[in-house]
């Protein structure tokens, strides 16, 4: 068959740096193409080209047997080439229907026509089994409804080749079932579907060919029964994956929990939540987005309103009212939005790494550069900060240098429990091995380690023990044997708990016991 | 995703840009310009004169320094002036009787707390309340003003004539030469340089104007950094206003009319950016003497009508936004 698109050489740099380098495509109509690789692979970049929102710095587009250039989205949409954003980029203030036609709206005499609008959108909404009225407001939907009205607007227009970027993010079961119904569908229709993701079994079960790419190289395009889930795993990650975590430490003897939460609400978010953690342990906060797993702990740490019942931090009673009393108490959290909430990216180094930390670096009102300059110094080596110039501004770092310095910024108070919300994000995969190795040694200097992560993969080959949240409340505790990607998926989205992985028989009884599955699970699901 | 370039790390950075040196290159010209038109323009007693007149909108300028470096804006600083400036008079006039000179003392003090209070006010109500500066200190505006009004009934709060001459100097006295105002000013200036550039307490003000999230995760008590800087704004509008009575001898309903902008105006054409994360104090000291020497400049000469002033200053605050925005 005759590809629809084809690219030869397609290259992205973005300045020096090299993003995307010879990727050769080719996406056939009436195929679902995969395309596979860890955060910062290059996904969403080559989506970016394909659809015009950005222009290849080499390498040449063929679509329909003719070379294309595009000079911006408009130009890949009248092609028929139509991208579904992995982000909701829609307007919340206005309706479904308004949303479906923003920018091309349907006017009559020069006045916008709203009854042939909301006409054409029901049934476009009708078509792919979104419920939501033409009529409601879209702040009014849920991230599903939300996310299926973005590929209403995208299909709306006459299309060939349809890009999904990790569409599945924000769906639960039934709807990522809904979401597979469309794709078929539009697969039936000789449309040429391009699927990103990084959820192996979704593109095994949904995928003819597959693409894998890997920190901006292309590994390959395999036919999709040629490759089991382990094989996906290792052509991403270019290794095997074992050798990307550090060998877990056993955990110790129970002594006095490190943190203790009772009973922990936060109102809108979570409801009645408690859990311990022990020295020694790595523990880690599953689910999806939306779970409440970091409103949680920006509630326990006074970063939001709420309250628990009990917080204890090695034994001892806290209240916690401002996020400068939790980190006096010896608690530090890192945020997951390392540019919003993290780094002061206009500014340097050094004031960044010793923002938090101030008061106890240099007493008294005055500040002290030597000093400073000499625990940048510091930082940069324990935790091998890549920068040529120690005066560079904090913005101008790689994704992965800002997340090791946010590191050293949060460690700067010497805290007894650090809590990480999405250690990885959008970093590449020689940082990430280094930030797993950095985790550990913190647990082996005696400090309790908290990981939020929506890797599970990550969650399952650093932590000791994962707690899975759904809808604001803990739907089960999975360790050992237990901890699977399978498992973990089932708990946070709540289907069938029979289908759960049993745990590992050959461990003594009580542990087993004490490990593995724990009945919430259940009365949840 | 490696969008952003290590690149510009590597780059040698100029040490100093376009936006730190523009206002004194701006005022260099401006000074040039003055002397080729008339040569007067720099004798010792014009150039005094200028700068002196400067000092009121640079010492309150220096506190909006402060205020917008994190992340906030003070339009109250005219009316605080005018109704803290009534206070002290209305407090040295009913103390003139027992303590004679040591009156005008009383009421320094007394305006320095009345500033630092009506910036509590405005800080707590913004920091509290999560309203907008803009619209509370629009809101503080119109009271301040209100109250002066009411205060004077309408008319002026004359100091007391026994008190006018021993006051007199805090204007018109001068240290080998140079004006009190002057010295004032330069005093001030340099306090909140150390403040802003060398303490905890600036490096905060700036971290809560470039982040506000950056700052609360980092554990900084956002609410206390602003409202201790509209405080600072308070203290130098009392600071003013004790240099400012002696000029005008009296607090009127008009006192301190539109300084806000005059103020506001000066810490932009400084260089420091409205949207926060920055403050540059001899930035702003220079865009005060920059608006007086250009009102200046306008008097000694003919070419351009002196009540176009405003229309001058108008076109130089957005040209130096425009060189701020293309210096990016």
């Amino acid at each position: 068959m005759t590809a629809l698109l084809k690219t030869q050489g397609l290259s992205m740099a973005f300045g020096p740096v090299q993003v995307l380098c010879d990727i050769d495509l080719d996406v056939r109509p009436g195929e679902v193409h995969a395309i596979i690789g860890e955060n910062g692979a290059g996904k969403s970049t080559l989506m970016r080209l394909l659809s015009g929102h950005i222009r290849p710095t080499a390498g040449t587009l063929e679509f329909d047997g003719r070379p294309a250039t595009f000079a911006g989205p408009a130009d890949a949409e009248a092609a028929g080439i139509v991208l579904v954003h992995q982000e909701i980029l829609l307007a919340e203030a206005l309706s479904v229907a308004e949303n479906l036609f923003l920018g091309r709206e349907i006017t009559r005499q020069g006045l916008v026509d709203d009854g042939a609008m909301n006409r054409i959108a029901a049934a476009k909404l009708k078509e792919i089994g979104c419920h939501a009225s033409p009529k409601a407001l879209v702040k009014q939907l849920s991230l599903a409804d939300r996310q299926l009205v973005q590929i209403a607007r995208a299909l709306l227009v006459p299309h060939r080749l349809v890009i999904f970027d990790e569409p599945t993010a924000v769906l639960t079961g039934d709807e990522v079932t809904t979401l597979f119904g469309i794709i078929r569908q539009l697969q039936q229709q000789g449309i040429a579907i391009a699927y990103i993701s990084h959820r192996l079994s979704e593109v095994e079960e949904l995928a003819d060919r597959i693409t894998v790419l890997r920190d901006g190289q292309m590994i390959g395009t395999y036919e999709a029964s040629s490759l089991t889930q382990a094989d996906m795993a290792r052509l991403m990650v270019g290794r095997d994956l074992s050798t990307l975590y550090p060998p877990r430490i056993e955990t110790a003897a129970a002594g006095v929990p490190i943190l203790e939460v009772e009973h922990a609400t936060v109102p809108g978010f979570v409801a009645d939540v408690s859990f311990s953690l022990q020295p020694g342990e790595i523990l880690g906060f599953a689910g999806m987005i939306g779970a409440g797993r970091t409103e949680l702990f920006e509630g326990l740490l006074g970063l939001r309103p709420g309250r628990a019942e009990a917080l204890r931090l090695n034994g001892k009673a806290l209240r916690l009212h401002h996020p400068s009393e939790a980190i006096a108490a010896g608690i530090a959290y890192l945020t997951e939005d390392r540019k919003g909430k993290g780094l002061l990216l206009r500014q340097r180094l050094a004031p960044n790494l010793t923002l938090t930390a101030l008061s106890w670096l240099v007493p008294g009102w005055f500040l002290d550069g030597k000093r400073e300059k000499a625990a940048l110094k510091t930082a940069i080596e324990a935790f091998d900060i890549r920068v040529r110039n120690p005066d560079a501004l904090a913005g101008q770092l790689s994704g992965g240098n800002q997340q090791k310095l946010l590191l050293a910024k949060v460690l700067m108070s010497d805290p007894a429990l650090v809590i990480i919300d999405e250690p990885t994000r959008g970093i590449d995969i020689g940082n990430k091995s280094q930030i797993y190795g950095f985790i550990q040694q913190l647990v082996r200097q005696g400090k309790g380690c908290i990981v939020i992560s929506s890797e599970m993969q990550e969650l399952i080959g650093l932590c000791s023990r994962i707690l899975v949240m759904r809808g604001g409340r803990i739907s089960g505790e999975l360790c050992g044997e237990a901890m699977t990607e399978a498992n973990v998926a089932m708990l946070a989205t709540g289907v069938a708990a029979e289908a759960i992985d049993e745990p590992a028989t050959q461990r003594p009884r009580q542990t087993a016991q004490r490990h593995g599955m724990q009945g919430r699970a259940m009365q949840a699901g | 995703m490696a969008m952003t370039t290590t690149s510009g790390a590597e780059r040698l950075r100029p040490t100093i840009s376009l936006t730190t040196a523009g206002p004194f290159l701006a005022l260099a010209v401006l000074v040039a310009i003055g002397f080729l038109m008339n040569p007067d323009f720099l004798s010792a007693s014009n150039v005094l004169n200028v700068v002196t007149r400067s000092s009121f909108t640079a010492i309150i300028a220096v506190g909006a320094t402060f205020v917008i470096s994190t992340g906030g804006l003070d339009l109250s600083v005219g009316s605080m002036a005018a109704f803290v400036t009534g206070i002290m008079i209305l407090f040295m006039n009913m103390l003139a009787g027992d303590l004679g000179t040591g009156a005008i003392v009383a009421g320094m003090g007394a305006v320095l707390i009345a500033g630092a209070l009506c910036g509590l006010l405005n800080g707590t109500i913004v920091t509290l309340g999560k309203i907008e500066p803009f619209i509370v200190t629009l809101g503080t505006m119109g009271i301040f003003r209100a109250l002066i009004t009411y205060m004077a009934d309408g008319g002026t709060i004359p100091i007391d004539r026994s008190l006018r001459d021993a006051y007199r100097p805090v204007y018109f006295g001068d240290v080998a030469g140079i004006p009190i105002p002057i010295l004032v000013s330069l005093a001030v200036a340099i306090i909140a340089s150390i403040v802003l550039y060398k303490t905890k307490f600036g490096r905060r003000c700036a971290a809560v104007g470039a982040n506000e999230d950056v700052a609360r995760y980092s554990g900084i008590s956002v609410r206390t950094i602003r409202t201790t800087a509209f405080v600072i704004q308070g203290l130098c509008v009392g600071i003013a206003a004790i240099c400012y009575v002696p000029r005008l001898g009296a607090a009127t309903p008009t006192t301190g009319m539109l300084w806000e902008l005059q103020v506001i105006t000066a810490v932009v054409i400084g260089g420091t950016p409205l949207r926060g994360g920055s403050g540059r104090i001899w930035g702003t000291v220079c865009g005060a003497i920059i608006l007086e020497t250009i009102g200046n400049l306008m008097v000694l000469s003919d070419v351009v009508s002196e009540y176009l002033v405003a229309a001058v200053q108008g076109v130089i605050i957005i040209i130096a936004m425009l060189i701020q925005r293309l210096s990016k």
